[in-house]
């Protein structure tokens, strides 16, 4: 599987990341190669073969619904990039 | 040509979990920005999500209730897009394996019949936060306070024909979700909404139109108004000759309109895959048992049982078991008075009426079930007339106390005493003659002018019964 | 006091020998005069670790002391520190001062440990090399024109130098185990379960785990006992009793049955480390063990779907670094997509770009059946190959790594080689196994590493194996010159 500049420039776009233009071709080189890495997985017989998304058959633990948080607001906005009146602030959204 | 309306509801309730789906955080509605969110609401890095088990045992109640599958095991998956309400970057959500499967439920019309609703799949899912567009110097404010609040997403086949079918439905799931004790129900405070799925076809064909769908509708009249002007919009493009553009649209309250939303413009790829920090959630027949006998009483069988135990009609059953509160109020006041007759009359009378004036809803009322109860009790063991009653209930809705109290005060006790009321019936037997001939010439209507003398002399204190006795014994009699 | 062993520090400690606060301060200079050359460390908190060494005496004084109390222990700079910077090597995350520990460092405080600084490592654990750190590459303490190995590479470098006696690591796709092999020292990935998630910076969730890289399976038995256990915050977390891992080491193995996958032995595999790893099977024959050819044969397709599972599911987990909420803002966005791409862009290294774009592209409309979910079916065919060779035999054995540690460059230009480098460790990540890497020789003066791998749960038997061979060899105690 090769991907153009095209489809490049699609996937940064949906993953929201700034490429430089020059460096399309390259990313599209070296995307391309580490997809044909993965192509190998078309040999492999998997018929019938249930998909395993855990290395362990857990299943998941429930928690009890008791509130066991409090507020952090000023640690947790101490790092944040930009807040006013406990909010976090970004450039302005178009619904 | 004839257009057919296609209908298809997405509704959002929220659960009324004391902490969130995925953390320990309160869900309380109206704090301070941000002041709930914690780390794994805000997404930082290195936390994980472990699932709240009272949103877990909410889902399945639901489904029982709407008769569906449980699926003995599901998957959450990350439902993947770029928002600023979205702290993660990914919606925790439900897709390929959700909680409850293919249920139904009957919708009552206004021509009377009732009809069947599919219900595709009910999922459970994380909540977003909130943007605020008030003006941050022209940015916009995030307040994480809603994320991570427990969804569940109730999705509905494209079964419904009108607005009015919409709204039909929309209310049944309304007020069964809060008779299930699963969701407040609270629309104004974003609890409860849905987003639909419209599509118009000529009337007579099988398949589908093209469908649009409109996002965030957080009241039963903007439904109807947003589906009613979208079926108008889009049978407007068709008959003109252009094609409907599958797309998300917004419903603007005040303008009466819809129109495309902005930020869905671009195609979304979701690219849904399970999500690795949780496992697959396993519902055991115990679990599903356990849920089932801690079930509540269903409006349906509510319903069965007003008629069957209480003698009521189809009719008042259904009004008296619209909704939770209601019934629970009815049956309150049918208890405390011992007569669900009288107490469904006066429910779905006066009080009613009441609530209908100020534009309450029924916990909002001023007068509680039991002093409703109270009041009935002494319209039954003969303490006042139904008429008296009245006066009473509005002293008592306009805060003045008790049944009891208020009669006491008033002095509107029922003359009940047989001599001061014969005294009474003479005096007035003597005064008009006249009538007594017509009385007794066989106009029986007569009576009713002798029985409001008597109760103008007692300002109505008399009890109507026993003054009708007493009129028939003595103007017969002599 | 570099010398020694957890076990010697500990009863060093014990007996007043030396103070925390003098071991501490003892690892603090040995970082001052060595690390400027290694650039192990992204944080070096001498405050803290004092205060921290200080607490520790007084709990010695107190009697109140286990095993690895005032001994000093650097983290890898995955794992979130209260109160102290954590980059996860990214500039990304270059002011992210954590507002919460990682379970593991809460373990590790609990004990009294020392928590010396924070580990160099590949950005975001996705490398193997060491190379991709905003804060510069890591050195090899055996040849500094050659990699530490990755994406553990500080703490493996650091452990190998003698700067700290201990450190954590995280291994996603072999990234305790290679700069184990790579630096010559012991690093442990234990069952995916074993050890909480929680603090620990996702990069491929159903594949990270936290482990330690130390001088010996004695060391790294101890510092396991107190990294394991069952967490209630990581739905991941396996609720199941941690034993005393160093009870067992003693254990003797005469009679352990070791398989050798044919498969780890083909192209690729240099001569040296074939031959390094020959003569350690020799050695574990001498003891006693009984040395089996195994297959499984779904190897080759380990790193394929290695790299599809990782990306996908790190494409996601780095979704939440958007400028908005914590981490690098671009200046001036001029609307919402413009702060997301500005501040991934310049966020993230080129390496971090690739896997979230391949990631996405796998997880994309249209492909996810031919790449996700076929990565997932051959996911469990690689761990049904390990449950058949786990009915014939007790613990896995191989080379950890095809080639000594390369140099620095060689493979930065070409993902795919460098994506090699993990081929004999990522299929026991997909699997969920815990594998072990231990020194087995050198070659041309670089180290190479042994793997084992054992069955779920097998933690003890790993470190009782390789304790076995420690007995008996001294690579492990082998000190990289200028470092001694």
């Amino acid at each position: 599987m090769s991907l153009d500049k095209h489809e490049v420039e699609r996937i940064a776009h949906l993953a929201r990341l700034e490429i430089d233009p020059a460096a399309v071709p390259e990313y599209a080189r070296n995307l391309s190669n580490i997809l044909d890495l993965v192509d190998q997985l078309d040999a492999a017989d998997t018929e019938g073969v249930e998909p395993m998304a855990h290395p362990l058959e857990a299943r998941q633990r429930l928690r009890e619904d008791v509130v066991t948080e409090t507020d952090q607001r000023e640690r947790f906005q101490a790092i944040a990039p930009q807040v006013e009146d406990g909010l976090y602030l970004v450039p302005r959204v178009i619904e | 040509m004839e257009w057919e309306t296609v209908i298809g509801l997405e509704i959002h309730t929220q659960l009324a979990t004391r902490s969130k789906i995925f953390s320990g955080a309160a869900t309380a509605y109206g704090a301070a920005p941000n002041t709930q969110a914690c780390a794994v609401d805000l997404g930082l890095p290195g936390v994980l999500p472990v699932l709240n088990k009272a949103v877990v045992e909410m889902a399945i109640r639901f489904g029982l209730a709407i008769e569906a599958q449980i699926a003995p095991l599901s998957v959450f998956a990350r439902k993947n897009y770029f928002y600023p309400d979205l702290p993660k970057g990914y919606q925790i959500s439900q897709y390929e394996l959700p909680i409850v499967g293919l249920g139904r439920i009957t919708i009552e019309l206004e021509d009377g019949h009732s009809k069947v609703i599919g219900i595709t799949r009910a999922h459970l899912e994380e909540d977003a936060g909130k943007s605020l567009h008030e003006d941050y110097h022209g940015m916009t404010g995030i307040d994480l306070n809603r994320a991570g609040t427990p969804l569940l997403e109730i999705v509905s086949e494209p079964d419904l024909r009108s607005p009015a079918e919409a709204v039909a439905y929309m209310k049944k799931i309304h007020a069964l979700v809060r008779y299930l004790e699963i969701s407040d129900g609270n629309m104004q405070e974003g609890s409860f909404r849905c987003d639909a799925n419209v599509s118009v076809r000529p009337k007579g064909s099988h398949e589908f139109g093209t469908r649009t769908e409109l996002k965030n509708i957080n009241s039963f009249r903007f439904v109807e108004k947003a589906i009613e002007y979208e079926v108008e919009r889009q049978i407007e493009i068709l008959e003109s000759g252009g094609a409907v553009v599958q797309e998300t649209r917004l419903f603007d309250p005040d303008k009466g309109e819809t129109r495309p939303m902005r930020s869905k413009e671009e195609a979304m790829d979701y690219r849904y895959f399970p999500d690795p920090d949780l496992l697959p959630v396993e519902i055991t027949p115990e679990m599903i048992e356990k849920v089932r006998a801690e079930m509540p009483e269903l409006p349906d069988a509510k319903r069965q049982r007003f008629m069957a135990d209480h003698g009521l009609s189809e009719y008042d059953a259904g009004i008296l078991t619209a909704s939770r509160e209601l019934a629970d109020y009815f049956e309150a006041v049918a208890r405390v008075a011992g007569d669900a007759k009288l107490a469904a009359n006066w429910v779905m009378g006066e009080l009613t009426g009441y609530l209908n004036r100020e534009n309450l809803e029924i916990d909002q009322a001023k007068v509680s079930a039991e002093r409703l109860g109270g009041l009935l009790k002494r319209i039954l063991d003969n303490t006042i007339s139904g008429k008296i009653a009245k006066e009473v209930f509005e002293a008592m809705w306009a805060g003045e106390g008790d049944a009891d109290e208020i009669i006491e005060r008033r002095g509107l006790k029922q003359i009940t005493d047989t001599s001061a009321l014969e005294a009474m019936v003479d005096e007035v037997i003597a005064a008009n003659p006249k009538q007594v001939e017509q009385f007794r010439a066989g106009k029986e209507k007569v009576l009713g002018f002798f029985v409001g003398q008597i109760m103008k002399a007692t300002q109505g204190k008399a009890n109507p019964a026993q003054v009708n006795q007493l009129l028939r014994e003595k103007l017969k009699g002599n | 006091m570099h010398d020694k062993n957890l076990t010697e520090l500990a009863a060093g400690l014990r007996a007043g020998d030396f103070s925390s606060e003098e071991l501490t301060r003892a690892c603090l200079e040995r970082i001052a005069a060595h690390d400027g050359e290694l650039n192990s460390f992204i944080t070096v908190d001498e405050e803290r670790a004092l205060e921290q060494a200080q607490a520790a005496d007084r709990r010695l004084a107190a009697g109140e002391a286990g095993p690895l109390t005032g001994i000093p222990v650097a983290q890898k700079d995955i794992f979130c520190t209260d109160g102290v910077l954590t980059t996860c090597a990214s500039r990304m995350l270059e002011n992210f001062v954590a507002p919460y520990s990682a379970t593991v460092v809460e373990k590790f405080d609990a004990a009294g440990a020392v928590m010396i600084g924070k580990t160099n490592m590949d950005e975001f654990a996705m490398g193997s090399s060491n190379e991709t750190s905003y804060y510069g590459p890591v050195r090899n303490p055996w040849n500094p024109d050659t990699v530490p190995g990755g994406s553990s590479g500080g703490s493996a470098a650091a452990v190998a130098a003698r700067l700290v006696p201990a450190a954590t690591g995280t291994d996603t796709g072999g990234s305790i185990r290679q700069p184990a092999a790579l630096c010559g020292v012991t690093g442990l990935k234990p069952t995916y379960g074993r050890v909480s998630r929680w603090g620990m910076i996702a990069f491929a969730s159903s594949l990270d785990q936290g482990g330690p890289i130390a001088r010996s399976a004695e060391d790294a038995a101890l510092l396991l006992g107190v990294m394991a256990g069952f967490d209630e915050r990581d739905s991941t977390a396996i609720d199941r009793p941690v034993p005393d891992y160093t009870a067992t080491l003693d254990d003797d193995i005469r009679g352990l049955k070791i398989g050798l996958p044919k498969e780890y032995f083909g192209e690729g595999l240099e001569a040296g480390v074939a031959r390094a790893v020959e003569a350690a099977l020799d050695e574990y024959r001498r003891l006693g063990a009984e040395v089996v050819e195994i297959s499984l044969p779904h190897t080759h397709l380990a790193v394929p779907a290695y790299y599809v599972v990782a990306p996908a599911e790190c494409s996601s987990n780095l979704s939440r670094f958007d400028g908005v909420r914590f981490g690098h803002r671009c200046e001036n966005p001029e609307d919402l997509e413009d702060l997301y791409k500005r501040s991934r862009g310049e966020g993230f290294g080129d390496e971090v770009k690739r896997r979230i774009m391949i990631g996405t592209y796998a997880l994309s409309a249209g492909y996810y059946d031919a790449y996700y979910l076929k990565a997932q079916k051959v996911r469990r065919l690689i761990r049904d190959d390990f449950a058949r060779a786990f009915e014939q035999v007790d613990v896995i054995m191989g080379p950890t790594t095809p080639s000594p540690a390369f140099r620095l460059g060689e493979k930065t230009d070409d993902p795919i080689t460098m994506y090699l480098s993990d081929i004999y460790t990522i299929a026991v990540n997909l699997a969920g196994l815990p594998g072990l890497s231990l020194p087995a020789g050198f070659v041309d003066g670089l180290p190479v590493g042994l793997q084992i791998i054992g069955n779920d749960f097998e933690e003890a038997r790993l470190l009782n194996v390789a304790h076995q061979y420690q007995q008996v060899t001294d690579h492990h105690k082998c000190i990289p010159s200028g470092f001694e």
